[in-house]
């Protein structure tokens, strides 16, 4: 589909074409194939945009190509440090391409993830909870350790926490935007806009100054699980926009993996209803690595072809292709090398054994995801559990000693050792 | 036919004696009041005389001068109708200027007579005792109120006839049947009502910590601020701290009840308020009413808080302002309002108490129920302004109660709790004996080398908790006081590591939050 010479010169219509905005990929692609080429686009005449545009669309573009000196706005492209990756160029995402609707042109900044390299998109909900943060956050961590790309929508909540987390152990991870790739949209994400360009990059398919607005999202999903090998879904609620990521990822083919949650969580009631219908449950996040290079491996060795488990997009066969992954993941199963630890490590029992008895009590009773002083306070033995012991003197001595964390005035959650490799001890709890 | 007769007006929370000096002369019949006075003592020209007349006496036809001096102070309120009733009779002759010599006069009057209640009889009972005054004759509502000032008759009238009988007597003894002298005796007053029928901590399920927060609280008089969802129980514990307070004692009863009865707040026939004040303003509570003023300055909420406990419920829902408006009396004890018509200091001496809830919702950090964003929940404690959070020693979250421990045996009662209390509260007294401190919250920066003395481990752990918690200098004074209320609570002497961990663990919120 690229074209083998494919000139810079071509570059700053390209950007005219890529940032107006009423116009759709797929007669963008048109208008580029009719015309050969952006810049064949730029001087052809109205009579050819006719072929392909709507009158209204036409114009639209011609008011908009009156204002518009695709030179100068290119020299200003480049100043910023933003790329243009359009279809006809060989740096186009791999994986992206084959998705259908391909988006025209990508805005990037920073280095696109190499076609070799894993990728997974974490998503989530934005109002996540402590248990969801937790999870993102360690899933991002060891992603990032392991050398896969983190790909994710960079919102507040799960996405960003899990790029974040990648970011800090020295991963990669790509960051696809709502809104114009010079706009950092959640404000509070600053830091990881800052970060992305260094540590991966930033995508966008909106033209500069595009504001997020709420329909942006629902194709932004569509690249950022069309970017991924594979889609984890963190916390989902049971109507969520992670779930759009999630019909697109099967559309385009991918896996889905969602971490389940408790059945009272209404926050994990999307993803335990993905895992009732076949997506696979994420236990292990080792399975999720594992598997993965398993996939690139296979996908290498048939020549990169076929890349997906599962083919087809319609709807009605979707159901039906969820239980395809399940069945087809159970089967690769077998490569699920690392039996499951107990919970407790070595480590642990070392640190454990030199607490005074009491402070080991307070220890046990602490979990992952924050309890409050009460709920604590019921897990002790009954001799702590009344009287002048001082619970909260001995949490804050945990906290100081790097055993439990403060999380707010009323919440501990406990902070447990990690095996030698630094990836939790086989599981997340 | 001149008189002068003695009547009190308020300034602030205390009183000066004002002379009311009458006199009738010859000429056009007209009545003038002068003396600086305020509308509603200007009409009290109409109540007097349409007062007398009904009682039965045929007021001449004269020249009738009122004058209050000094005459340069503001006079308000319609205290003074009493005294201008009987200076006018004094006048007339109706008794001779003897019969009221060193006595007080306060009361409204009614058309038909009757004399009403007042604001601020403690107040002004107390001056007058201390000027020299032998008795007053207050109205009869009134008179529990000033009969607790020791070394003054105060007599209780209900109507003027019964006030010009007992001046037409000469004998002591009849006089002593007209208006007896009232007696209250200020130990069994003090001693005889104790807090029957107050909510008691023993009602509380649950919510230890919480309840342990409001004991040290309540042992070193910190400012505690309770965050937690709707219906966890923050204004339950919050009624229930004065019943943990130590019972007021006599010079504080005598503070408490002068600021209630110049706000006019006593209950009739109440001689004190021995009962810790307790004040819940609702959060559209506008800056005067808070801390007091208007243009004729009158006490606020905090005034009326003063020696018990001020409960700021929904914490964010107050206006900015409005709460800005505390730190002054959050500081200095007392607040100082400046009008046009003069400045005064009213007292304001509480523990301030504050509930919130976490996010606008009310269920943050719960996802299942709560729906609001980060942001969203930022910006709620962001609501709360800084200065005040910074005052605030003790911060607890409280999660819903379930309902197996609501089933559950009931909690200690207040009147155990109040004995641990009382035990810190003596500690502090030693302490702090001969210093103007009166309670651990109370210590500056300056001094907490001295009282919150640390030894090399102690020191060891405070440093630990600043490396692992990273606060600042700010919270780790506020960390110091509170240890020192801990360790009191316990008798200890010196501050244990146990103490400051366990304080550490009440840093005030919006450390985390933001």
């Amino acid at each position: 589909m690229y074209q083998e010479k494919y000139k810079e010169s071509e570059l700053p219509y390209e950007l005219w074409l890529c940032s107006f905005p009423d116009v759709g990929n797929r007669q963008l692609l048109q208008l580029a194939e009719l015309c050969g080429g952006a810049k064949g686009v730029y001087y052809a005449g109205l009579d050819r945009w006719r072929q392909v545009l709507k009158e209204k669309q036409v114009e639209s573009l011609k008011r908009f190509t009156e204002s518009w000196k695709p030179e100068r706005e290119y020299e200003r492209l480049k100043e910023r440090g933003i790329r243009l990756v359009t279809l006809a160029d060989r740096g186009y995402p791999g994986r992206l391409r084959e998705i259908p609707d391909a988006p025209y042109g990508l805005f990037v900044c920073g280095s696109l993830p190499g076609e070799q390299e894993p990728t997974v998109a974490v998503v989530g909900a934005r109002e996540c909870s402590q248990y969801g943060s937790f999870v993102a956050d360690k899933l991002g961590e060891i992603l990032g350790r392991s050398g896969i790309t983190v790909v994710s929508g960079m919102a507040r909540g799960v996405d960003g926490i899990s790029q974040q987390a990648a970011l800090n152990v020295g991963g990669r991870s790509c960051g696809v935007l709502g809104c114009g790739i010079d706009i950092c949209y959640p404000k509070e994400n600053r830091r990881l806009y800052d970060r992305l360009p260094g540590q991966g990059c930033l995508i966008s398919s909106y033209p500069l100054g595009t504001p997020a607005l709420a329909w942006n999202f629902p194709p932004r999903n569509r690249i950022v699980s069309g970017l991924s090998d594979a889609v984890v879904v963190v916390e989902a609620r049971e109507k969520s926009g992670t779930l759009i990521t999630v019909d697109m990822a099967l559309e385009q083919g991918k896996e889905v993996y969602a971490v389940p949650g408790r059945i009272t969580d209404r926050l994990s009631d999307g993803c335990n209803r993905l895992i009732r219908q076949g997506a696979v449950p994420l236990l292990n996040p080792e399975e999720l690595i594992q598997e993965l290079y398993g996939l690139r491996e296979r996908q290498c060795a048939q020549g990169g072809q076929g890349k997906n488990l599962l083919s087809g997009t319609s709807a009605a066969k979707r159901k039906k292709d969820m239980t395809d992954i399940n069945g087809d993941s159970n089967g690769s199963n077998g490569g699920r090398t690392k039996e499951h630890h107990g919970i407790e490590t070595v480590e642990e029992r070392k640190i454990r054994s030199g607490l005074p008895p009491e402070l080991e009590a307070v220890y046990s009773a602490l979990e992952l995801t924050p309890r409050t002083v009460e709920e604590i306070r019921v897990k002790l033995p009954q001799n702590l559990r009344e009287g002048c012991f001082n619970l909260n003197a001995c949490l804050m001595r945990l906290c100081v000693e790097n055993m439990a964390v403060q999380v707010s005035p009323g919440c501990f959650s406990g902070v447990f050792a990690r095996d030698s490799t630094g990836i939790f001890p086989g599981k997340f709890d | 036919m001149f008189s002068t007769i003695y009547a009190g007006a308020l300034h602030g929370v205390s009183a000066y004696l004002v002379a009311v000096e009458v006199d009738i002369s010859k000429g056009l019949p007209s009545f003038s009041m002068v003396g600086s006075l305020s509308c509603e003592v200007r009409e009290s020209r109409e109540r007097v005389c349409v007062a007398l007349k009904n009682a039965g006496f045929d007021l001449p036809p004269n020249r009738i001068t009122v004058n209050l001096s000094p005459a340069d102070r503001r006079k308000e309120g319609t205290a003074f109708d009493l005294a201008i009733g009987v200076g006018m009779l004094a006048s007339f002759n109706y008794f001779s200027q003897n019969a009221v010599e060193d006595t007080l006069f306060l009361g409204e009057l009614g058309l038909n007579g009757e004399i009403k209640r007042v604001r601020g009889v403690l107040p002004i009972v107390r001056e007058a005792a201390a000027r020299g005054i032998r008795q007053c004759i207050v109205p009869e509502e009134n008179a529990a109120e000033g009969a607790v000032i020791p070394g003054i008759a105060v007599r209780g009238a209900s109507h003027i006839c019964q006030v010009l009988e007992f001046l037409q007597t000469e004998t002591e003894g009849s006089r002593e049947v007209i208006l007896p002298r009232l007696q209250q005796d200020l130990q069994s007053l003090l001693t005889g009502e104790m807090t029957a029928g107050a909510p008691d901590f023993d009602q509380v399920s649950g919510q230890e910590t919480a309840r342990r927060a409001a004991e040290i609280a309540a042992a070193g008089f910190h400012n505690l601020l309770m965050v937690g969802p709707p219906g966890a129980g923050k204004s339950m514990i919050a009624k229930r701290i004065p019943g943990i307070l130590p019972l007021l004692t006599a010079e504080e009863c005598l503070e408490v009840t002068s600021v209630a009865s110049v706000a006019g707040l006593t209950g009739e026939g109440t001689a004190l308020v021995t009962a810790r004040p307790f004040q819940s303003p609702h959060h559209t509570v506008t800056q005067a009413a808070l801390i007091g003023g208007s243009s004729i300055p009158r006490p606020g909420v905090i005034s009326l808080a003063h020696r018990g406990v001020l409960f700021l419920d929904e914490l964010p829902e107050f206006k900015r302002e409005v709460l800005d408006s505390l730190r002054q009396p959050l500081e200095e004890h007392k607040v100082n309002i400046s009008r046009i018509s003069g400045s005064v200091s009213y007292p304001g001496d509480f523990m301030l108490v504050c509930a919130m809830n976490p996010c606008p919702c009310g269920y943050y950090p719960n996802r299942n129920r709560c729906r609001c964003t980060e942001p969203q929940v930022r910006k709620y404690m962001g609501r709360v302004s800084g200065p005040i959070l910074d005052r605030i020693d003790l911060c607890v979250e409280l999660q819903s109660v379930d309902v197996l421990s609501l089933r559950g045996g009931r909690g200690e009662s207040s009147a155990s709790i109040r004995q641990r209390v009382l035990r810190a509260r003596e500690q502090q007294e030693k302490r702090y004996v001969g210093t103007s401190y009166r309670f651990n919250a109370d210590i500056d920066a300056a001094d907490m080398e001295r009282y919150c003395a640390l030894g090399q481990e102690e020191q060891d752990c405070m440093e630990q908790l600043y490396h692992s918690l990273q606060f600042s200098a700010r919270a780790y004074h506020r960390i110091l006081k509170v240890a020192r209320t801990i360790a009191d609570l316990e008798g200890a002497e010196k501050i244990g590591v146990e103490h400051l961990m366990e304080a550490a663990f009440y840093r005030p919120a919006h450390e985390y939050w933001n």
